[in-house]
């Protein structure tokens, strides 16, 4: 294990919708075991990225290397078989299923044989209910529960071990701390710092600085579809990183046009 | 809810009241055992008890029950299938058609239909998969397209709209159409298990089941909810949403010329006559049995007993001194008492679940 090379990596890539440039000669690279966030403020295109990250878009130009090597999706499968897991806000998780069936929707565990193959209940729940736990949720104890009955940050959690369950190397995290209360979001944030100290690789995508700073190794600022500035743990200030968010704009001259 | 001693039951045995209630489908039974009651007390005189008053409102629901199901597949992965209501009387003119004026085996015909019913369902299937126009619209379309080719079709080829079917032999009557009974002893000591039930009341009785062991029991049925629940998220953890979306469609179109097929067994007769009135019984079958109508969530037995509980207001009224008049209202009232019944339920499943481990 080659702690060099970056698990995935973006080479100047472009991407544009027609003649609408969205993301302009975007370079990024994430190791093993490291977080990465990405920050920017609403239309900075975060989303894009993300979707090109996750095989939804591809880049228009430059490319994508994973452990090194070349690679293009076509699909988000391609990069799901790569090992390249994106969990939305909510995402990948059915209110009214139970925790054992979301856990494995699409990838049931199954007893008999043939035709008369039944979805095993009983292994679902114990493997769903032991992996959310491993990963800090305790409150989680029934695998019959419905997921509705859950709150935000454990839905979130339940998503993120699933995708690590099933062999995820790659976490792409889509805001999933933005509607959170403070200590449902720093359970999220623990299972970020979790994920990463099983050596996944963590792109973790907000707008909240406090949440970025709390578990991230490797920040990149995204302003109107460039990287505005690319830097690592320490080298800013919390302020020096919300006024990059802003567009170069001080927090102080904003708060002054709103008169505050 | 959060009673120690109730969680201590689950925690031993598996089970209590309030596990009983967290099954989807307690909504859907309690509803039945209330208007099950209701009408066994104000229909007693007239015998709405007795063997031969169950069977009138068994044989109604089995039909309704027969298409309901299917429809509930697809109501829990988040469509609608309006377009049953000409399905049922394509599938009855295919099979009349097919015996009467082709000359062919009756089992030989009941393929040839179901064929072409399966046929109509994926290309409803394709439409809404393909079009992401609502399956609502696509249905409402494909319903008078089809109601348009029976009667056109059967102009053509037979010069009639009415067709009959001659008895079709006893073992093919009695698989499809026809009444059975079963009597214990004779004379004095004769017990009725049942009497006079349409061969349709069997074939729902296995249907439902098979379709319970499809939902409940099979992976696919996960599929199914979890496409009703999110199908972006259903997408993206490798189900096959299309296809799984487009057997959905030939399944209730299959179910639904089934329903045609048997009624033109057991009437020796094919109609065109569109059935719009079963479109909305099929759909308040389900909506009664607690599926959810934005997807997600719902049981087969929920819809079994949605679908009794049908078929005795939609009968019941018969065996009542009630004036007959009040049917619609009762069936609205229904509704929409079972629709908020099952609001109840579905928090309940949800929030009780949660206060369960503090």
């Amino acid at each position: 294990m080659s702690s060099n090379t970056p698990v995935l990596e973006m080479r100047n890539v472009d991407k544009s919708f027609g003649p609408i440039d969205v993301l302009h000669d975007i370079s990024l690279k994430v190791n093993e075991g490291e977080v990465l966030c990405l920050l920017g403020d609403n239309g900075a295109g975060k989303s894009t990225l993300i979707k090109t990250l996750s095989g939804v878009h591809q880049p228009t130009r430059g490319e994508m290397l994973m452990d090194g090597k070349p690679v293009s999706f076509n699909r988000p499968k391609d990069a799901q078989d790569m090992g390249i897991a994106t969990v939305h806000q909510f995402g990948g998780t059915y209110p009214l299923m139970s925790v054992g069936r979301n856990f494995f929707a699409g990838a049931e565990p199954t007893k008999g044989f043939g035709p008369f193959r039944i979805f095993d209940r009983q292994k679902a729940n114990k493997i769903a209910v032991e992996q959310v736990q491993k990963f800090g949720i305790t409150r989680i104890t029934d695998g019959d529960r419905l997921v509705g009955g859950l709150s935000g940050g454990e839905r979130q959690s339940l998503a993120i071990a699933r995708a690590v369950y099933f062999g995820a190397r790659v976490l792409i995290l889509d805001e999933p701390t933005a509607a959170l209360g403070v200590k449902q979001a720093a359970h999220v944030l623990r299972i970020v710092n979790e994920a990463k100290r099983r050596g996944l690789a963590v792109i973790f995508i907000t707008h909240q600085v406090m949440h970025a700073m709390a578990v991230g190794d490797h920040f990149a600022v995204l302003i109107r579809g460039a990287i505005a500035a690319d830097f690592r743990k320490g080298d800013k200030s919390r302020e020096e990183i919300a006024d990059l968010m802003a567009g170069g704009e001080s927090m102080a001259d904003l708060e002054a046009s709103i008169g505050v | 809810m959060a009673d120690p001693d109730t969680t201590e039951t689950t925690s031993k045995d598996g089970f209590s009241l309030l596990s009983l209630f967290r099954r989807p489908e307690a909504g859907a039974a309690a509803g039945f055992i209330l208007i099950f009651v209701f009408f066994s007390y104000f229909g007693w005189e007239k015998n709405f008890l007795t063997p031969l008053g169950s069977s009138t409102w068994l044989n109604f629901a089995s039909k309704v029950g027969i298409i309901a199901i299917p429809v509930g597949f697809l109501m829990i992965a988040g469509e609608l299938d309006i377009s049953v209501g000409a399905m049922i009387p394509a599938g009855g003119i295919v099979l009349a058609m097919s015996v009467g004026l082709y000359e062919m085996n009756i089992w030989v015909g009941v393929i040839i239909s179901l064929a072409i019913c399966a046929g109509f369902g994926f290309i409803n299937g394709m439409l809404v998969t393909r079009t992401n126009v609502p399956s609502l619209i696509v249905t409402l379309a494909t319903l008078f397209v089809i109601a348009g080719l029976n009667a056109y079709v059967s102009k053509q080829l037979a010069g009639t709209t009415q067709h009959s079917l001659a008895d079709v032999g006893v073992v093919s009557e009695f698989i499809m159409g026809d009444y059975h009974s079963l009597i214990l002893g004779d004379g004095d000591s004769k017990f009725t298990i049942f009497r006079s039930l349409q061969s349709s009341f069997f074939i729902w009785l296995i249907f439902a089941i098979v379709c319970g062991y499809i939902l409940h029991v099979s992976p696919w049925g996960n599929w199914i909810f979890a496409m009703g629940g999110d199908q972006e998220s259903a997408r993206n953890a490798g189900i096959p949403t299309n296809r799984l979306k487009i057997a959905l469609f030939m399944l209730s179109a299959m179910a639904a010329g089934l329903v045609g097929m048997t009624e033109a067994v057991l009437a020796n007769t094919a109609s065109t006559t569109t059935q719009f009135g079963m479109i909305f019984n099929s759909i308040i079958c389900v909506v009664v049995g607690g599926v959810l109508l934005t997807g997600g969530f719902g049981t087969v037995t929920g819809t079994v007993f949605g679908t009794l509980t049908f078929g005795i207001v939609f009968q019941g009224i018969n065996f009542t001194t009630f004036d007959k008049d009040l049917n619609m209202l009762f069936i609205g009232v229904l509704l929409l008492v079972a629709v908020l019944m099952n609001d109840s339920f579905r928090n309940w499943a949800t929030s009780a679940s949660t206060s369960k481990k503090k």
